[in-house]
């Protein structure tokens, strides 16, 4: 294969799963911001602490990589309902820069927490055989663990798109992000609509900072460094739109990736451009509404 | 009768005659003059961490004209102290221009010059689209910094930078005293300008911007121009704010670009309470001491401390520190009215 061809399908797959890794953790943000205008700078301590229940579960318990994934989503989707309930309904008609206080102040206490339980050493996690080494794809050998995170994405992308186009739930979801106050009006709990979404989300975070530990490592400045990947795929899909997430997860992870392999100096430039470009044409992102 | 009393010159005259009054100095605003100064004479050992905090009182103030007055939510306002702290390193370090007051000039022109500019593109949007531009146009700058860190120094900066006398007569002492002699005059002056902005019909046309924005459209305001000279002004303060600390400090690194900047900022303004001038210098001196003296304790618990500090700040003060005095103030006068 020549050199060329090379690069390029590395890059493509490379950022294929990057971008899997980016519409996971995000999407639960893009429809809670979607359906609340509720701006979450806490996302990232929530897959943050999906990360640290995996490294716990595996290193102390001896519990699977996989099981501790499920394991972490469901705690921190539960955990995350709670945080709901009891902090973040209080601020739903605040102001932008209101939320915006109270989620990075728990983003600290987040992080000040994992600084003193875990250190700020970034951690590893042992992964079963099947996720180690490479795959053959036939004409070339792919890393395992990124194989299985383009698997997972599909398959998640899958059933999202089942849920929110297929289902009643879904049905009610899409009708809220276009008119909360229309959707009211026929008889949807939007309210407890957002408390469901907010816990699959976080959830779905968890999960997504259970994947990154292998892919990025874990440390806990992780709850704000990655936070503004998060956000600028939320910003640059549209908010409470699926398919704009996928689509801005798909085209920022293969630039990152694309960028730190042909120019590694460049690092992080490609996507911040790429976000200022697309921002100031589409100002509600690829989907968003204007 | 009541519709007569909005028209007309009377109103004119009252609506001048206001502003005139809010003009006025009271004496309870020589209090953080007085306090400055005292602490001149009461520290002499601890000059250089109070230009620090001075400083770090002109970044916040810089803040709150946009954020406090004009009700822009950026969170990349570290950009404007980035370029104003690397306008005055770059020249000291690679064209030896280390006249200080000139170097304030450069600083102001340059950070002006970046937030007329990207204020003209991004001041257009609102919301989380402005939240990530704001943040964007920060780390960009940041990027670039790394990308030429031949000229910057990169993340390991320009170290051990060398200033001129200030003006030519007042050289530099071990402890700082000059720096900080010369940091509040500097603050004095740009705070002079502040209140002169926000109490002017401008700073008016501002607050009215934040409180009601289709209003202002519909009454016939300039709203993009007026948004775009304030961010414009405020960057310009930022940068003088950036230079400062490179003189003082006499390095500079590209941490100045970072997220955790423009959050610190906004914290301090937070506490202290926006939209209200002073709000800067209370929530700057009571961020810095706490920072001082806890982070030495024990950086982890600092920054649950502050976390929690915003937490709470958000559900019980939402209008800072000094909300919560007036607040606590209204509630005796009406106690001693009754």
């Amino acid at each position: 294969m020549p050199q060329f061809a090379n690069i390029a399908v590395s890059i493509l797959f490379d950022g294929l799963a990057y971008a899997m890794f980016l519409f996971i953790t995000s999407v639960g943000l893009s429809v809670t911001m979607g359906l609340m205008g509720f701006v979450n700078l806490a996302h990232g301590a929530f897959a943050m602490a999906g990360g640290y229940i995996v490294v716990t579960l595996t290193r102390s318990y001896g519990v699977g990589f996989v099981p501790s994934l499920v394991f972490a989503a469901v705690l921190v989707g539960a955990v995350s309902v709670v945080f709901e309930r009891f902090l973040y309904r209080r601020l739903y008609k605040s102001t932008d820069l209101e939320q915006v206080l109270l989620t990075i102040g728990l983003a600290f206490m987040a992080i000040a927490t994992a600084t003193y339980l875990y250190g700020p050493i970034p951690k590893s996690v042992p992964l079963p055989d099947w996720l180690q080494g490479d795959v053959n794809l036939g004409f070339r050998y792919f890393p395992s663990y990124r194989a299985f995170l383009i698997v997972l994405g599909a398959v998640l992308v899958s059933v999202l798109w089942y849920a929110f186009e297929r289902t009643n739930i879904g049905a009610k979801i899409r009708a809220a992000v276009d008119n909360r106050r229309m959707a009211e009006s026929v008889g949807i709990n939007v309210d407890r609509l957002f408390t469901l979404t907010f816990g699959v989300g976080s959830g779905l975070a968890a999960l997504g900072g259970g994947l990154a530990i292998q892919l990025l490592g874990l440390s806990p400045s992780f709850a704000v460094l990655y936070l503004v990947l998060f956000l600028i795929v939320v910003a640059v899909g549209g908010l409470g739109s699926l398919k704009g997430t996928l689509l801005a997860a798909l085209v920022l992870g293969i630039f990152d990736t694309g960028g730190k392999y042909l120019l590694a100096d460049a690092g992080g430039f490609f996507v911040y451009a790429v976000t200022v470009v697309v921002l100031l044409i589409k100002p509600a992102g690829f989907y968003g509404r204007e | 009768m009541a519709a007569s009393k909005t028209t007309g010159a009377p109103a004119r005259e009252r609506a001048a005659n206001y502003l005139a009054k809010r003009h006025r100095f009271r004496l309870a605003e020589a209090l953080p003059w007085l306090i400055a100064i005292a602490v001149f004479f009461i520290f002499p050992t601890r000059m250089t961490f109070g230009s620090q905090v001075l400083v770090m009182v002109m970044f916040a103030l810089s803040l709150d004209l946009i954020l406090g007055y004009a009700g822009i939510v950026t969170l990349g306002h570290a950009a404007f102290f980035g370029v104003g702290a690397y306008t005055v390193g770059l020249a000291a370090a690679r064209l030896e221009w280390t006249e200080p007051i000139s170097g304030l000039f450069a600083a102001a022109i340059a950070a002006g010059l970046v937030g007329f500019i990207t204020g003209w593109f991004l001041l257009r949007y609102r919301g989380l689209t402005l939240l990530m531009l704001t943040l964007a146009t920060a780390i960009l700058l940041q990027e670039t910094g790394n990308l030429r860190s031949d000229i910057s120094g990169g993340y390991d900066g320009l170290p051990g930078l060398t200033f001129k006398p200030l003006l030519g007569m007042f050289d530099y002492d071990l402890y700082g005293h000059t720096y900080y002699l010369y940091v509040l005059a500097v603050l004095a002056v740009v705070f002079y300008l502040v209140r002169r902005i926000v109490y002017s019909p401008f700073g008016q046309a501002l607050t009215g911007i934040r409180e009601n924005v289709r209003r202002m459209h519909a009454i016939g305001s300039p709203v993009h121009r007026r948004l775009v000279t304030v961010y414009t002004i405020a960057a310009a303060i930022a940068g003088v704010a950036g230079a400062l600390f490179t003189q003082t400090n006499a390095y500079v690194t590209l941490t100045v670009f970072d997220f955790d900047n423009s959050a610190k900022v906004m914290v301090m303004l937070i506490l202290g309470g926006t939209g209200r001038l002073y709000g800067a210098f209370v929530g700057a001196a009571i961020y810095m001491v706490l920072e001082d003296y806890f982070s030495k304790l024990s950086p982890t618990f600092w920054q649950f401390g502050i976390g929690l500090m915003l937490v709470l700040a958000v559900l019980f003060a939402p209008r800072g520190i000094l909300g919560v005095f007036e607040r606590f103030g209204n509630y005796l006068s009406e106690r001693k009215r009754s």
